[in-house]
This record gives structure tokens, C-alpha cells and sequence, in this order.
């Protein structure tokens, strides 16, 4: 013990216990401290994304409806409090940008994985607190810059979160908010990019580098492994988003025409660019974009499969076959970027060399369903809060990846790419579920982050609004996009859209309803952190390291200057004979072998 | 709880897929020659996927129904074949379907994007900008003039930029706001940008094109049934985009020969 303790500090690079203010909940190098901090700015973003989506929606549903108070807050992008067709397209920008980068990257990867990484590896820290405060630091900065663009003369981009050139690359001649706008959206995204790779650094030196002793790769839990992987691609990924945005800043500021051709013509005006690709931005985006959903989603699975694990107190059916399909899906979602871009006029018979890789991205995805049903099937599954969400997750993930067998196929793509049918499918397989995700870490792990448990009796509440009320909302977004509805519209004009109001109408109350639902998790989050119940000390006799730090939450050293040593892979549950039917990772005890049929 | 989520789950399953069988908010229908082969891909595509949906959801709710609130002392049993079971099952059922599913689009597709256009296809140019679609159609001369970009001016309705005083092939060309062709004629459909991106989409026609700046592209299609349909944008353009359409209209041979010496009258 004395000895892994040695050798574990020579890797680590410990810094002492923090005393200042500023150095203790500030300019932190403490990764659970950092950890809080994305959870707290991906708070901050989901709230006014989902505050931006009540906007989008009521406009939807009544487009002439004047919103109470909006005009206080643009006078000209809701004079009268009715919103414009500009400012609805920009509000709809911020939505999505905020919502993927924001929240889905930002919670599941860099929150939870910051708070627990280290302490499921046994480390004291990462390897380079320095880089991992500045990792956020820099990601709020990004925020802060994508906020101020609300502030400035004519608003925020209005290009979506795609930002298609050249209409992004133009500049203010095409129209509010693409000016400055857009220069503020390249520049906060091309910090972002600099914070994940800083954070996807330390996470792979942590996983590879700093694992306690007996640790080894197959002994580390789910979700060690899904922040591994997601780490990996967000290392690729964000390095190409990043230049991405760099030279689309050039070609605002610098007179540059990365993406421009020449001979556009705008307000009767040969625009002074010429010899640029528009469809070189699409790929750059894409290559980046579509790694993003995996990004946003294997650490939802990998949360899911470890609440699973300690509710369902048994093994899942194959550790080894789920971190493989993770890869999987991993390595294949840097194969199927093009099936965004089936009828972008990209050669069609790339559209089929894509569409291939992407209809068999649907194995690895499926096995990692089939493991966890069938993990399922005689197991003694508990109920609470953490569980229920990835139940849901399970649900909502089955169902978006369905839509996904429409969406890969370029003929059929034909008749839906662009409509509410692809808005249905990517909110339910990468949005709802991603979130979902969040919300079964939130629970399972808040005991351990604040020392003080939720209260289930409305994480319950919490949980069935949300299930039904993403239902409510997404399914019809797939009946909208088969009757050919297009998206990004803010008003339903042409006459065979006529129909579908009614509907739009039905969606935007499941919206209020669903979201005044999240206002219910707020208030548990809230309440709870000061006046919630003293945890125990593993309130879901789970094994992993995180249930072995002397408290909760964790010393700044998490495990109180000792070094656990680790026995066990993460799944010792359904123990024959044993009164607590789990093993901890760092017990010493002889592990009898699971009590199964 | 557990027994609420697993009845949730089968209401929104059977909810799902009512609106579906019962064709609630039905795509528009086809109107093209090519548009079945779409069709028939997307009706086998939602067979399986909605069985898939269905079997996968209730099964998930049976399980949970099932195993929530078992005792300690209940036995612990592992799904017969384990996690091999579900890699063949995984790789066999989906990765067939998958397979299939693949090389049968790959042939609808094929239809649309690998077969040239016929040689005596009706020739139509069409022009998406910020926030409207122009027609040009050649003219009994059978050839486009050359665009200027620089002659491109709203005011004066040269929305294609046409040297009309100096390019001959120009002279008997005809720009329209509407579209009009011809019932069972292939239409060759030759598609410019003339700023950012847009995109060229009639539900009912199943074709869906999107125009990029700096590329010519074409789509062909032949339309089955005469009548009166919306083009729209699907291409975010900027605040109009919303707004961005135009009409087709199929008609007759003869309606159409007219509505062409109408248009040219006009020019």
C-alpha cells in the first residue's frame, strides 16, 4: 500500500490545499472545483437555452403574439414584443449554440468528467491543474463572448449553430447579426475549441498516466472509459472546428475568401471576395460536427451504464463489449459526417460511400441497447431518481436511433433532410438523451458533490414530466418533418403548411409544460445543496472509487493524502452470500463471484 | 414508479404510432416518376424501423415492469446467451436490415443522381437569391445567353444579369417568377446561386437540391400530375428564408406551349 502510494505520487503533480478565496473557488486548480464550475456555467447555458426555446416556440405557434416584457429586452428584435423573422432566427442560433456546446459537451464530458475522472482513477488530481483551470477559464470566456453578442448593435448571428458559409462569411450585407455577430459566435467557439483540447489532454494523461495501483484499463468503470473515448475524439475534432473558425474570422476581418466564390451578387453588388469554397466550410464542420453528437452522447451512456450497474445490483452482461462499441461509434463517427450533406451538391456518389458507414454505425449503437436490455432481464432493479433518468435515456435513445435508419439513407433523405423530421430525430437521440444523462449523474452524484442527497419524491415528479414531455414534444416534430415541413422557418406561410399549425400549437404547450418541469429540478438543486439530507456515506452501495473518499464530497486530495489500491473491477455487485451484495473496487475482500442463474 | 413508467412507456409507444398507420399529417403526394421508388423505400424503411421501435419499447417496459422492486433474495439470472447473444443479434438482424435497407435506397437514389437527363428534356434554369427563385427558360433558339454579375439589377427585372442588347442567344430568352413544364416530359433543372445558399425543394415532386454559390448543379425529374405546387427554400438564406418560395405549375403540352408564348410576350 505504502509502495503504490509512492509510486502513484512521483506521477502526480499535487499542488497543496488551497487557502485563498480565489484560489480555493475561483482561479481553482482543484478538478472538483473546475468540475462545478462547468456545471454551474452548463446550468447557467441550459437555462437561458431552454428560456430561448419558450421564445421560438410561443412565436411558432402564434406568430403575431406579443410577448410580455421581450421588447425590454430587444427593442428591435421584438418591437411591440412580437419577434421578428430575424431576431426569431437568432434567437434559434443562440438555442442550439449554447445548448451543444454549452451544455451537452460542457456537462456530462467536462463536468462530470473533471469531478470524477480523477477520483475513479485513484488520482489525486490531473496531471496538469494549470492547463485544466485555464481549460475552463478560457471555455467561460467563450460563453461570456457568445453572451455579449446579445449586446451588440444588431444582435447575434441569425446563421444557425451550422453557420453555412457564405452567408456567414459575408458579413452584415446579408443581413442582421452577420457582421459581428458572426465574429463574435467564431471567436467563442474557437475558445471553446481551446478549452476541450486543453481538458481532453488531461483527461487522456489522466486515464493513461495516473491510475492507481492495480487499476488497470479493464478495471476502470463506464465512464472512465466513455470521457477516454470522448476525450480522444474531442482532441481530433475540436482541432479541426478550431481553424474552422479561425479562417472564418479571416474572411470577415482580413479580407480573406476561404469559403466565398467569386461573382455573388448582393443588393445589386459584386461582393469583393472570390476563389473560396462554400462547401469546404460543410466539410470542415461537419468533420468536426458529426463527432460532436458521439461526443455529446457516449458520456451519457457511459453515465448511464454506471447507475445502471448499482441499480440493477448485477454485472452488466459484457463490460469488454460495451467499451468496444463505444470505440466503435467513436472511430465510424469520423466515417459518416457526409450524410449531412447528401444534397449539398457534394458528388452523390460520396452521398452513398457516407450513407454505407452510417446505416452500420447502427450495430455497435444497438449492441450497446441490446446490452443494456438485456442486462435488465433478471436484475433487482432499483428505482429512484438516477435510475429512472437512464431508464428514460435507454427509451429516448432507442427512438431517436430509429429515425436515424431514415436519415441515413440519401433517397429517402431526399424527401426529409432539412424538415422537422431531422429536428425530431437529433433532439431525441443527442439532446433529450444527452440530457437525460446529465440528470441521472446529477442525482446519483450530487450526494458525493455536496455531501447532502436530493430529494426523490421530486426527482421523481421531475423525471416523469420530462419522459412524457419530451415525447409530446419531439414525436410530432417527426409527423411535421414527413408532411415536408421545413425547418429554421419562423412562420408557417406556404399553404401546405397550413395544416400543421395546429400541431405546432400542440408542441409549444408540451414545450412550456416540460420546461416549467425543469424549473422543478432547479428548486431540488437549489434547496438541496443547503438543506437536503445528510448523505450516507454511499448512498447507492455503488463500488466504484468515488464511494471510497474519506468524505463527501472528497478532500481537495480526494482520497486524504492516501492511495487507494484497487482489487476489483468495477462491477463486484449480486455477490453470492454476502449480507451488502457488492464489492468495492478498493476492498481487499475475495470476490465470491456474482449470485447468478 | 417503475410500473408508471413501464404503462407510460406503452401509451407513448401506441400514441407514437397511430398518427403513423393512420397517415394523420400525410407526406404530400408523389407527383413524380421517380418519386415511388422513394416511396417504396420509405414505407419499408418505416415497417422495420417501426417494428424495431414497437418490439424495443415494449420490451423495455415488460423489463422493467418485471424487475423493479425484486427482492435481495430473488435470484439473479443472466439473459440466455448473454452479451454474445446480442452482438450476433446485433450484427444479423440490424446489420442484414441495415444492408439492405443501404443497397435498395442505393438504387432510388441511383434513379435520381446517376441517370443522365434525357437529351430532348425540357432545359429550365433556375436562380435562387435572398429571397426568391427566377426561371429562365432559353427560347426557341434552344440556348442560354451568358450571365453578367455585374449586370444583375432588381430594379430594372434583369434578375439574371442578360446583355440583351449584345448577346444573341440572350435576346429570346424568358424569365419567369412561376414555374411552368410540361406533364410526363423530363425536365432538365440547371441550378445557380446568385449569393448565399438555398435550396430547391418540392415535397410532392421528391426532389430536394440545394444550390451552392460557386457550383453549377442540376437535378432532372418528370412530373406526373398536372396541377399547382409550392417550390420552397430549405437552405437557411437569412430573415426571409421563411418566406422564400415559388409556384410550379404541370401543365398540359399544349397549356404549357401557350403559357411559354405568354411569358415571352411579357419579356
Amino acid at each position: 500500500m505504502h509502495d503504490a502510494a509512492h509510486e502513484a505520487h512521483s506521477h502526480a503533480a499535487v499542488h497543496g490545499e488551497p487557502t485563498s478565496f480565489i484560489r480555493k473557488y475561483i482561479f481553482s486548480l482543484d478538478h472538483k472545483v473546475i468540475g462545478k464550475q462547468y456545471y454551474g456555467m452548463a446550468l447557467i447555458a441550459a437555462y437561458i437555452g431552454m428560456g430561448l426555446s419558450w421564445l421560438m416556440r410561443l412565436h411558432l405557434g402564434w406568430t403575431n403574439m406579443a410577448i410580455p416584457g421581450l421588447e425590454t429586452l430587444s427593442k428591435t428584435g421584438a418591437p411591440g414584443g412580437v419577434i421578428t423573422p430575424e431576431y426569431y432566427l437568432q434567437l434559434m442560433t443562440m438555442h442550439a449554440t449554447l445548448m451543444v456546446f454549452f451544455v451537452l459537451t460542457t456537462a456530462p464530458f467536462a463536468a462530470f468528467g473533471n469531478y470524477f475522472l480523477p477520483i475513479q482513477v485513484g488520482a489525486e488530481d490531473m496531471p496538469f491543474p494549470h492547463f485544466n483551470m485555464m481549460s475552463f477559464w478560457v471555455t467561460f470566456s467563450g460563453f461570456l463572448v457568445l453572451m455579449s453578442s446579445f449586446f451588440v448593435s444588431d444582435g447575434p448571428t441569425l446563421g444557425g449553430w451550422t453557420m453555412y458559409a457564405p452567408l456567414s462569411a459575408l458579413g452584415a450585407v446579408t443581413g442582421p447579426g452577420q457582421g459581428w455577430g458572426v465574429v463574435l459566435w467564431a471567436i467563442a467557439i474557437g475558445l471553446f475549441c481551446v478549452g476541450q483540447l486543453f481538458g481532453s489532454l488531461n483527461f487522456i494523461t489522466t486515464t493513461l498516466d495516473m491510475r492507481t495501483k492495480g487499476m488497470s484499463m479493464w478495471r476502470l468503470p463506464y465512464t472512465t472509459w466513455a470521457w477516454f473515448i470522448t476525450s480522444i475524439m474531442g482532441l481530433t475534432a475540436f482541432a479541426v472546428l478550431m481553424p474552422a473558425c479561425i479562417l472564418l474570422i479571416l474572411d470577415h476581418v482580413a479580407g480573406t475568401s476561404f469559403f466565398v466564390p467569386s461573382n455573388l451578387v448582393i443588393n445589386g453588388q459584386i461582393q469583393p471576395h472570390a476563389g473560396g469554397s462554400t462547401l469546404l466550410w460543410q466539410h470542415l464542420f461537419w468533420f468536426f460536427g458529426h463527432p460532436e453528437v458521439y461526443i455529446a452522447i457516449i458520456p451519457g451512456m457511459g453515465i448511464v451504464s454506471h447507475v445502471l450497474t448499482a441499480n440493477l445490483r448485477k454485472p452488466l452482461l459484457s463490460h469488454r463489449v460495451l467499451v468496444y462499441s463505444m470505440g466503435a461509434l467513436a472511430v465510424l463517427s469520423y466515417m459518416v459526417y457526409g450524410h449531412h450533406m447528401f444534397v449539398s451538391g457534394m458528388n452523390p456518389i460520396s452521398s452513398l460511400v457516407f450513407s454505407f458507414p452510417t446505416l452500420i454505425i447502427t450495430i455497435p449503437s444497438t449492441i450497446v441497447v441490446l446490452i443494456w436490455m438485456g442486462s435488465l432481464y433478471g436484475s433487482r432493479l432499483r428505482i429512484n431518481s438516477a435510475s429512472l433518468f437512464a431508464l428514460g435515456f435507454i427509451s429516448m435513445f432507442i427512438t431517436g436511433g430509429i429515425s436515424g435508419f431514415f436519415l441515413a439513407q440519401p433517397s429517402i433523405d431526399i424527401l426529409v433532410h432539412a424538415t422537422y423530421f431531422v429536428v425530431g430525430h437529433f433532439h431525441l437521440v443527442m439532446a433529450v438523451a444527452a440530457m437525460f444523462g446529465i440528470f441521472a449523474g446529477t442525482y446519483f452524484w450530487f450526494p458525493k458533490m455536496f455531501g447532502r442527497m436530493m430529494n426523490e419524491s421530486l426527482g421523481k415528479a421531475h423525471f416523469i414530466i420530462s419522459f412524457v414531455g419530451a415525447y409530446c414534444i419531439f414525436m410530432p416534430f417527426h409527423y411535421l418533418g414527413l408532411a415536408g415541413n421545413v425547418r429554421r422557418y419562423q412562420a408557417m406561410v406556404d399553404d401546405y403548411l397550413q395544416p400543421l399549425i395546429p400541431l405546432h400549437r400542440f408542441i409549444t404547450i408540451a414545450a412550456l409544460v416540460t420546461g416549467a418541469g425543469q424549473l422543478i429540478f432547479l428548486y431540488n438543486l437549489v434547496y438541496s445543496r443547503f438543506w437536503g439530507k445528510p448523505a450516507p456515506e454511499n448512498p447507492w452501495e455503488a463500488t466504484t472509487l468515488e464511494w471510497s473518499t474519506p468524505s463527501s464530497p472528497p478532500p481537495f486530495n480526494n482520497f486524504g493524502g492516501t492511495f487507494p489500491v484497487v482489487y476489483h473491477d468495477p462491477e463486484q455487485y449480486g455477490m453470492q452470500g454476502k449480507a451488502g451484495d457488492y464489492i468495492m473496487q478498493a476492498s481487499p475482500e475475495p470476490s465470491p463471484g456474482p449470485d447468478e442463474a | 414508479m417503475a410500473k408508471l413508467l413501464a404503462v407510460f412507456i406503452i401509451l407513448i409507444t401506441i400514441a407514437s404510432a397511430i398518427p403513423i398507420i393512420m397517415h394523420t399529417w400525410p407526406t404530400p403526394p408523389d407527383i413524380s416518376k421517380h418519386g415511388y421508388m422513394i416511396d417504396e423505400q420509405m414505407s419499408e424503411t418505416m415497417l422495420e424501423a417501426g417494428i424495431c421501435f414497437i418490439a424495443s419499447q415494449i420490451i423495455l417496459a415488460i423489463f422493467i415492469w418485471i424487475y423493479s422492486g425484486r427482492k435481495a433474495t430473488d435470484p439473479l439470472k443472466t439473459f440466455p446467451g448473454g452479451a454474445k447473444a446480442m452482438v450476433w443479434a446485433a450484427f444479423l438482424i440490424v446489420g442484414t436490415e441495415v444492408l439492405a435497407l443501404g443497397a435498395f435506397g442505393a438504387k432510388a437514389w441511383g434513379a435520381v443522381y446517376f441517370t443522365p437527363p434525357a437529351p430532348d428534356a425540357v432545359q429550365i434554369q433556375v436562380q435562387a437569391g435572398q429571397f426568391a427563385f427566377y426561371f429562365r427558360y432559353p427560347g426557341p433558339d434552344g440556348k442560354f445567353g451568358p450571365i453578367h454579375p455585374e449586370m444583375i439589377n432588381e430594379a430594372t427585372e434583369n434578375f439574371f444579369g442578360l446583355d440583351q442588347t449584345n448577346d444573341q442567344a440572350s435576346k429570346d430568352d424568358i424569365v419567369t417568377a412561376e414555374m411552368g413544364i410540361p406533364v410526363d416530359r423530363e425536365v432538365h433543372l440547371l441550378m445557380r446561386s446568385k449569393d448565399v445558399g438555398h435550396s430547391f425543394y418540392v415535397p410532392g415532386l421528391r426532389i430536394q437540391q440545394d444550390f451552392v454559390p460557386g457550383l453549377d448543379l442540376s437535378v432532372h425529374f418528370t412530373a406526373t400530375k398536372i396541377g399547382r405546387y409550392e417550390i420552397v427554400c430549405t437552405q437557411l438564406c437569412g430573415l426571409g428564408h421563411y418566406n422564400m418560395k415559388a409556384y410550379l405549375t404541370v401543365m398540359s403540352q399544349p397549356d404549357y406551349d401557350d403559357w411559354l408564348k405568354k411569358e415571352a410576350a411579357l419579356q
